[in-house]
């Protein structure tokens, strides 16, 4: 087989660097194009897909804004952050939405919660979650409307020691073989609930609207 | 295993395609690549989209290692291939991500795993690194269209056992033009769980290994029947 530089120079060591890295810097200057060219359209498709969650757990008709453009960032009790999403209608928070995250049977059970300014809840969809096919996978609301169960309720509705499933003496149903994946997401979203109620002057107050807004944080 | 080390004068097209598609089939004869073999077929639809995947970057990985392979010692072949196999699957990620979003969020998971499967660096070592551009290209396709065959099959019996189903989902990975793919089997089924879960893969796989086994067993003995009669005929 013919080979394009002379069987002296390829026996070098400087030869085997230079070749592996003249592959390497090639191989990066690639990747550093591609990065730059789908930069965009990857953050403009993530940003759908973040706004078509939202929009399932608020309402469009509840707000005026973008809600990827009003966002707030705080921590909750446990100092991890929260990024909350805010609707906005009439010069008023109208809306806000949130992740929680529980701990699953398989792994974290990440879920959007949208409430209402007086802490009822929106809607509740699950974003991500790594459990049983099947059994516990029961928590998407493409697969059974049990996660629609939890719209209109809040912290005081069922009390908050109800907020649980029915094997723990609390109010929702668990499902036949899967009773850890919905424990952990109710015990999530009380934990969002409980957040929002933490930090609910806070969270209504209108972003930098000045003192009129500031002045009535809640309807 | 047969041609690939003899660098041969005419290019033997016929069996280095039925080598990819068969004889010397990725998963079911060199038992390569299980990992995304039982990890992504849950469903045919997933199946074929992680084969098709996996088919580009054979193709392209093997032509790419075919073409330096002049410029390329043994004795950095292997990282320079693997810098060449993460390159492209980074940028098939990046391509799909960006522009088939819609199937990057079922496969996504999974493409990172092409980088180490063993099949891509396995061809680029075994045969594009010792034949000419167009051989390894047609190795590249032939071998990824069987292991994509086998991911199908793998993935449709799992899926009509496990859920019913056939090619749900069809749609979100070929457009809505192929929706007709997806069919409900057995309306109201329950589903049957171990199917799904890794263990059906496993069991699915030995099956379909198996069944390959039997066909080869019965081929071989058609072939030696055949024989025997020529000569009784002669």
């Amino acid at each position: 087989m013919s080979t394009l530089v002379s069987p002296r120079l390829r026996e070098g060591a400087a030869y085997r660097g230079l070749v592996l890295g003249g592959f390497t810097a090639l191989a990066a200057a690639l990747l550093v194009l591609a990065d730059a060219v789908t930069r965009e359209p990857i953050a403009l498709r993530r940003a759908e897909d973040m706004n078509a969650s939202l929009a399932q757990v608020i309402p469009p008709r509840l707000h005026e804004n973008d809600l990827l453009a009003a966002t707030l960032s705080l921590t909750d009790a446990r100092g991890e952050p929260v990024l909350v999403y805010r609707g906005i209608a009439q010069g008023q928070v109208s809306a806000v939405a949130f992740e929680v995250v529980g701990s699953g049977y398989a792994g974290e059970i990440r879920t959007l919660l949208g409430l209402a300014p007086d802490g009822s809840v929106l809607g509740a969809r699950v974003l991500s979650h790594k459990e049983t096919p099947g059994l516990g996978d029961k928590i998407e609301a493409t697969k059974d409307d049990w996660i629609l169960g939890f719209e209109g309720l809040s912290l005081g509705n069922p009390p908050a020691e109800r907020w649980g499933v029915k094997k723990d003496g609390g109010e929702f149903d668990q499902f036949s073989g899967a009773t850890i994946t919905p424990r952990a997401l109710v015990r999530s979203l009380k934990d969002g609930l409980e957040f929002f109620a933490a930090r609910r002057e806070t969270i209504l107050t209108m972003p930098s609207a000045g003192p009129v807004a500031a002045a009535s944080p809640s309807p | 295993m047969s041609n690939q080390t003899k660098p041969t004068e005419e290019t033997p097209w016929g069996s280095i395609v039925r080598d990819g598609l068969w004889t010397n089939n990725v998963t079911l004869s060199q038992a390569l690549a299980l990992c995304p073999t039982l990890a992504v077929t849950g469903t045919a639809t997933n199946g074929l989209g992680m084969g098709l995947a996996t088919t580009a970057v054979l193709l392209v990985s093997n032509i790419l290692v075919s073409l330096i392979r002049g410029v390329v010692i043994p004795e950095i072949r292997i990282p320079i291939y693997i810098v060449l196999i993460a390159t492209l699957v980074t940028l098939v990620d990046l391509g799909l991500n960006a522009y088939v979003h819609e199937l990057h969020k079922v496969l996504g998971l999974f493409i990172a795993l092409i980088v180490v499967n063993c099949a891509v660096l396995g061809r680029a070592e075994s045969f594009a690194s010792k034949q000419n551009v167009a051989a390894s290209a047609v190795d590249g396709l032939a071998m990824g269209l069987g292991f994509t065959a086998v991911l199908v099959v793998l993935g449709g019996v799992r899926e009509v056992i496990g859920s019913g189903t056939l090619f749900a989902g069809a749609s979100l990975l070929l457009g809505e033009g192929m929706a007709f793919l997806e069919t409900t089997l057995i309306p109201d089924y329950r589903g049957f769980l171990l199917a799904i879960l890794p263990p059906g893969g496993f069991i699915a796989l030995g099956f379909i290994l198996a069944g390959k086994r039997l066909i080869d067993a019965r081929i071989a003995s058609a072939k030696q029947r055949g024989i025997a009669t020529k000569r009784a005929i002669a």
